[in-house]
C-alpha cells in the first residue's frame, strides 16, 4: 500500500506545514524564534473546544473563536513583551528566552485552568467514514488539511509579494530601521504579523487537535519541535521552504516508519535537523540571508 | 542543637543535595554562555552523564569514583565529537542544533530498551552519592572556574564572548577555546547528572528533556553570567523557588516561566550585576551625603 503511505505523509506534511507557516512569518518579520508558539497552538485547539463544549457553536464558527483566541495571545506577547525587548535593543537571543519563559507560563496556566489530562471534541463532530477516492482511504478532515495548507500557503504568498502591506512587511525584514524611515508603520505591522502568525497557528491547532483527538495543555510541544525542525529545513523565515520542509518531513517519517520501524520515527525530524544544519547551515530550501545583529 | 539539625537534614537533605548539583549544572551552561555560545544540550549530556554512571554502578559493580569519572568522560567524548561540526553554527542556528541533539539522545535512550531500560528508565539505582561528594565538587569546580577567570582561558573566553572577529585578529583561536568550553561543560553537566542519578534512586530518559535543558537555562540567565555568582545564586533560587511557591500548586511552573520573562525585561544581565549594584551604592550614598 504505497499509495496509501504516501498519502498519510502527505497528510502529516499538511499538518507540519500548517504549524510551520506562523513560526517562519514570525522569524521572517520580526526576527524573533518565537517559542512560545507552541502555546498558542494549544490555545487555539483548547478555545475551539470550549466554544464547541459551551457555547454549543458549530466546528466553522469555533476555528474562528479559536484564531481570534489565539491571535490576541500572539498580540498580547508581541505587546508586553516583544515589544519592552526591541526597545531595548537587546542581544538578538534574548527575546528567544523570553518567548520560552511565557510558553512555559502558558502551558502551566492551562494546565492549572482545564487539568493535565486529554480532552477530546466531541464524537461526530466531523464525518468518521473514510471517502474511497482511487482507492484510498481518506477523510474529510485530512482533505481539509491539505486543502487549507496549501490556499493558505499561496495567500501568504500572494499576500507577500503582491501587496503593498507584503512588501512593507519585506522591507521591515529587510531592515526595520530602513523600513521606519521610509514611512512604514513598523510597530503596527509587527503587530499585525504577531496577530496573524498566531492566529494561524491558532488553526493548525484545531486541525491537529481533530486530526489526533487529544488536547492536553503540553500537545504543543512535540509539534513545536518538530516546527524548528521544519523552519530550518526550509531557510528560517522562508514560506515556501517551510510547506516544501513539512512535506519533506512528513514523508520522510511516514516511509522510516514504513520502512525502518515506528521507534525511531522522532529521531529522524531531530536527526535530520541537525544533519542538515551542519551541511547546510542555511536550510535546504532557503536561500534566506542570515540577519545581522 | 544537633537533634534540631539532624531533623532538618532529614527533611531536607534532598533538597539540599539537589542546590548542589543544580549549581553544577548551572556551572555548566555558564561556561558556554561565557564563551558566547547558548548551547542547549546541557540536559542530554546530564543524561548521558547520569546513565553512563548508573549502569557501571548498577551492571559491573564499579566503584563510586569510577562511576563518577566515567559520568563525566562519555559527555565529554560525545561532546568534542560534535562539538567540531556543530560549534561552526552561531546564534540561533546554534540553539536549535544542540536543542535537536538533546532531543536525539532522549529518542535513543527511549528505544534502547535492552541498555537503558528505555521509557521505564533505571531503576534501583544506590544512593551512594553523600553530602560531602556533592560539596567538593561544588567547591572544586568554583574554584577551578575562578582561576580560569583570571587565566588566559578565561580572558580568551571573554573576547570571544565580546566579539569572536576580533579575538580571531587578535590571535585568539577562537575555534579551539569554544570547542573547550563546550567540552567543560559537557563534562560539568555529566558530573551533576551521574550524583544526580546516585541521589535519586531513578533515572527516566524524559527528565532530561527540553524542560530540563529550560531550568539550566533559566537559573543561569537569572543569575547572571557576568561572574561565578550569578550561577550559583541563580541555581539557589531556582531549586528553592518550588518549595516557596507550593502555595500555588499547579501554577508553580506559571511562576517560573514568569520569572524568567520578568527577568529577562528588567534584568537583563541577571541579578547579580556588580556594575548595576555598585551604581545602586554609589547613588545611595550620595543621596545621603549632605
Amino acid at each position: 500500500m504505497l499509495e496509501q503511505q504516501l498519502f498519510n505523509a502527505l497528510s502529516l506534511g499538511c499538518v507540519y506545514a500548517l504549524f510551520a507557516l506562523g513560526f517562519t512569518l514570525v522569524f521572517g518579520v520580526l526576527g524573533v524564534v518565537n517559542l512560545s508558539h507552541g502555546s498558542v497552538f494549544m490555545v487555539g485547539a483548547y478555545a475551539a473546544l470550549e466554544a464547541i463544549t459551551q457555547l454549543q457553536l458549530p466546528l466553522w464558527a469555533a476555528i474562528g473563536v479559536a484564531c481570534v483566541a489565539s491571535g490576541l495571545v500572539g498580540l498580547l506577547i508581541d505587546v508586553l513583551v516583544l515589544r519592552t525587548l526591541r526597545q531595548r535593543n537587546v542581544p538578538h537571543l534574548i527575546p528567544m528566552i523570553a518567548t520560552i519563559g511565557l510558553g512555559i507560563t502558558i502551558n502551566s496556566l492551562t494546565q492549572g485552568v482545564f487539568g493535565a489530562e486529554n480532552q477530546r471534541f466531541p464524537a461526530g463532530l466531523l464525518p468518521q467514514d473514510p471517502l474511497q477516492i482511487f482507492g484510498l482511504h481518506v477523510t474529510e478532515l485530512e482533505l481539509g488539511i491539505i486543502l487549507l495548507s496549501f490556499v493558505l500557503m499561496t495567500l501568504l504568498l500572494l499576500a507577500l509579494k503582491k501587496t503593498q502591506l507584503g512588501r512593507a512587511l519585506r522591507a521591515i525584514a529587510e531592515s526595520p530601521k530602513a523600513a521606519r524611515l521610509l514611512g512604514i508603520n513598523v510597530e503596527g505591522l509587527f503587530m499585525l504579523t504577531s496577530f496573524a502568525a498566531a492566529a494561524l497557528g491558532g488553526l493548525a491547532g484545531v486541525l491537529i487537535g481533530l486530526y489526533s483527538n487529544a488536547l492536553f495543555p503540553l500537545m504543543g510541544q512535540p509539534v513545536m519541535h518538530k516546527g524548528i525542525a521544519v523552519i530550518i529545513l526550509g531557510g528560517m523565515g522562508d514560506i515556501r521552504g517551510a510547506m516544501l520542509a513539512g512535506l519533506f518531513l512528513g514523508f520522510a517519517e511516514v516511509l522510516s516508519v514504513a520502512y525502518i520501524g515506528s521507534t525511531m520515527r522522532d529521531a529522524v525530524a531531530f536527526g535530520l535537523l541537525f544533519a542538515v544544519l551542519l551541511i547546510r547551515p542555511k536550510g535546504l530550501f532557503g536561500s534566506v540571508k542570515e540577519r545581522k545583529v | 542543637m544537633f537533634e534540631t539539625l539532624d531533623n532538618f537534614w532529614s527533611v531536607y537533605s534532598n533538597l539540599v543535595l539537589t542546590l548542589g548539583t543544580n549549581t553544577l549544572l548551572a556551572l555548566s551552561i555558564y561556561l558556554t554562555l561565557s564563551c558566547g555560545m547558548l548551547a542547549m544540550a546541557n540536559a542530554a549530556f546530564m543524561g548521558l552523564g547520569a546513565y553512563a554512571a548508573a549502569l557501571l554502578t548498577l551492571n559491573y559493580n564499579a566503584p563510586f569514583g569510577l562511576a563518577l569519572v566515567a559520568g563525566m568522560l562519555l559527555p565529554a567524548l560525545v561532546a568534542l565529537v560534535i562539538g567540531k561540526p556543530t560549534l561552526r553554527l552561531s546564534g540561533v542556528y546554534l540553539a536549535m542544533a544542540t536543542l535537536a541533539f538533546g532531543e536525539v539522545v532522549r529518542i535513543f535512550v527511549l528505544n534502547t530498551e535492552s541498555l537503558t531500560g528505555g521509557a521505564l528508565g533505571l531503576n534501583g539505582i544506590p544512593q551512594s552519592t553523600q553530602w560531602w561528594h556533592v560539596l567538593l565538587s561544588v567547591a572544586v569546580s568554583c574554584f577551578v572556574l575562578a582561576r580560569m577567570r583570571r587565566a588566559r582561558v578565561g580572558r580568551a573566553f571573554e573576547a570571544i564572548k565580546e566579539d569572536e572577529t576580533a579575538a580571531n585578529l587578535m590571535g585568539v583561536d577562537a575555534n579551539s577555546y569554544k570547542l573547550l568550553a563546550f567540552v567543560l561543560g559537557a563534562a560539568l553537566a555529566g558530573l551533576a547528572g551521574a550524583l544526580n542519578a546516585h541521589l535519586t534512586f531513578f533515572i527516566g530518559p524524559n527528565e532530561y528533556g527540553f524542560d530540563r535543558g529550560v531550568e539550566i537555562l533559566t537559573m543561569t540567565i537569572l543569575g547572571g553570567i557576568n561572574n561565578l555568582v550569578g550561577p550559583v545564586l541563580g541555581a539557589l533560587l531556582i531549586t528553592l523557588l518550588p518549595e516557596l511557591l507550593r502555595g500555588l500548586k499547579d501554577y508553580r511552573l506559571a511562576a517560573n516561566g514568569l520569572i524568567l520573562v520578568l527577568i529577562v525585561l528588567f534584568l537583563p544581565r541577571g541579578i547579580w550585576d556588580p556594575a548595576r549594584i555598585r551604581r545602586f551604592f554609589s547613588r545611595w550614598v550620595r543621596a545621603k551625603a549632605p
